[in-house]
């Protein structure tokens, strides 16, 4: 009977689920133009082969430090490198980084907060001192701290960016773990002898997500701006593979050859970085009216 | 209120500690030869020996735990490989431009971002709070580094107003050489800090003892300043130490940017150059940073909040 009664709890989320996206996307105007700036740096990552005019690595030392023509729309760089073909193709590295970090600091964090909040005792107070710790770091200095010893290269940075983003997810979790625990749902499903993995699975993961969702909408934009970061601290992807990072890293190089590379480049991030912290903060809003502001 | 503070810094103990032996941990224990990593694939055996044997790693590993934190808590950090420079020397040097830039953008960050915030706030839902709402999004998203990019390319390339590169020498010469990286970092914290006071302003703007004031006859300035921003000062101390922390971290990439000498400079260029003993010694100094402006952050409570002296 009790679990009859929890199951249509757990599995009522399910129906509005379009509702709320909706309600975040369209709620005001400036989440409506988020959304379509998203969506266009998306389309741009998925064609980027199909619409960029020039291949990025290729080399033309006939037109070096071009400024922007019809031919090439953003100039060349000090390798006569299509500045725009770089750019598009760099999208794609920003966005999968933005997208594959935090899903992956979601999945590992939840696990660990999870775990420290349900089962307590040694493991909540060494799991519990070492996120506090680690959250005393700004990501972007642990990020650094950590790519200081991995080095660069595309799974490296996908691990430094998932490892500083895990002390959050994990805080988050084991909070939101905790005050569920305490629900007569779970006592009851203890008491009906229901196993530990089905409790968290079916009890425990579906009231906690929320909070997990927004967090991860919400670092969407942080991941693509530590990706850049490195990237232009050269710790991140790694020339001559365009990344809006190592691009404006490059730029810096060439300061006195072309300015356009860096604008390009910054403005891409500066675009990118806004609208998903206009939906990281509207989809907090709509699921968790209780943290926001 | 001693014994608070004597507590707080006892606590930062083993924080130190704790933090050390993570360092250690990703430095020795991660996958692979720590020589092989910082040497490169391309070194020779002899060249792996050698630099094991310097560097200790022949020896057990929990021998090498309490070397290492030995060595990093009495400061001997160990020499450069690449010019046998002493570490501390190389530290030294840099340190006081990193502690000059992070102190100069934390204070212009201050200095406009709280009124920013107080303006805000006392101007709800019109136009100077549409203003900073603008403000701080476009300064949440735009990239510290792109924006020190764009600053040195209008205000020090093509109008010549300040310099391109170097840290300076001379009191005067280095605050010249400061501003403009150090604006860069400030509109970013501007942008924070406004929103934050603004937040907290505003809540306590709402609390009854503001009616009372109000009621009382107090000038609507003294109601803001005396009784509102007082008490909107706590949420404000905890965003002044992530804003620090941030400048800290913002500081790697603006050093970069305007070419100037500090610890993210020597961090980096070490990564570029695999130079273990300072890679690790600037992890660890970046580390020790951290804990302690969190201590800091604490101890500013205790002055803030009288209430925490008495627990």
């Amino acid at each position: 009977m009790t679990l009859a009664t929890e199951q249509t709890h757990v599995l009522a989320p399910e129906g509005p689920r379009f509702g709320l996206l909706r309600s975040i996307i369209l709620g005001q105007p400036s989440t409506i133009m988020a959304t379509i700036i998203i969506a266009v740096f998306l389309a741009i990552a998925v064609l980027a082969p199909a619409i960029a005019p020039y291949d990025p690595l290729a080399q033309s030392y006939l037109a070096i430090n071009a400024y922007p023509s019809a031919e090439h729309w953003l100039g060349t760089d000090q390798f006569g490198r299509d500045v725009l073909s770089r750019l598009i193709f760099g999208s794609r590295n920003s966005l999968i980084f933005g997208l594959i970090s935090p899903t992956l600091a979601a999945i590992f964090g939840t696990a660990l907060g999870v775990a420290a909040g349900y089962f307590g005792g040694i493991i909540d107070r060494l799991v519990t001192r070492i996120i506090d710790l680690l959250l005393a770091f700004p990501e972007l200095l642990l990020a650094i701290m950590i790519a200081a010893v991995l080095g660069g290269g595309f799974w490296n940075v996908v691990a430094v960016i998932t490892i500083a983003f895990v002390p959050g997810f994990a805080r988050v979790a084991r909070a939101s773990t905790l005050a569920v625990k305490q629900e007569p749902y779970v006592e009851a499903a203890i008491a009906a002898g229901v196993t530990t993995p089905m409790i968290i699975a079916r009890h425990v993961l579906p009231n906690i997500s929320a909070p997990i969702v927004v967090l991860m909408t919400l670092w969407v934009a942080s991941a693509i701006r530590l990706e850049a970061s490195l990237s232009f601290l050269g710790i991140g992807t790694q020339p001559p593979n365009p990344s809006w990072g190592n691009i404006i890293r490059d730029g810096l190089g060439n300061i006195f050859g072309s300015p356009w590379p860096i604008i390009g480049a910054g403005f891409a991030i500066t675009m990118v970085v806004l609208a998903f912290n206009l939906i990281g903060d509207a989809a907090r809003d709509v699921l968790d009216p209780e943290t926001a502001q | 209120m001693l014994p608070v503070i004597g507590a707080r810094l006892l606590d930062a103990v083993p924080t130190v500690l704790l933090v050390l032996t993570l360092v250690f941990i990703a430095l020795r224990l991660l996958p692979g030869d720590p020589a092989l990593v910082a040497l490169g694939d391309y070194a020779t055996a002899e060249q792996l020996a050698l630099f094991r044997e310097q560097m200790g790693l022949n020896a057990p590993l929990w021998q090498q735990y309490f070397t290492f934190i030995w060595d990093m808590l009495t400061l001997d950090f160990g020499q450069s490989l690449i010019d046998r420079t002493p570490v501390l020397r190389l530290l030294a040097d840099n340190l006081p431009y990193t502690i000059e830039l992070t102190l100069v953008a934390t204070g212009m960050g201050l200095l406009v971002g709280i009124p920013l915030g107080v303006v805000a706030a006392v101007n709800r839902n019109k136009l100077p709070d549409a203003g900073v709402r603008v403000f701080s999004l476009v300064g949440y998203a735009i990239p510290d580094f792109y924006l020190g990019a764009l600053l040195l390319i209008v205000f020090a390339l093509t109008l010549g107003w300040f310099p391109i590169n170097g840290g300076g020498t001379g009191f005067v010469d280095r605050m010249y050489h400061v501003f403009l990286p150090a604006v860069t970092l400030a509109m970013v914290k501007t942008a924070f800090l406004g929103r934050l006071t603004r937040t907290s302003l505003l809540e306590v703007l709402g609390k009854d003892y503001i009616r009372t004031a109000r009621a009382k006859g107090a000038r609507e300035n003294r109601v803001i300043y005396r009784h509102g921003l007082r008490n909107a000062l706590l949420p404000i101390t905890t965003g002044l130490g992530l804003s620090l922390l941030a400048t800290l971290s913002g500081s790697v990439a603006i050093e970069l940017v305007f070419n100037r000498p500090g610890i993210g400079e020597v961090l980096i260029s070490a990564i570029a150059k695999r130079d273990y003993p300072v890679i690790q010694a600037g992890v660890v100094v970046f580390a020790f940073f951290v804990v302690l402006i969190n201590l800091l952050v604490d101890l500013a409570y205790i002055v803030v909040d009288p209430r925490i002296r008495v627990k």
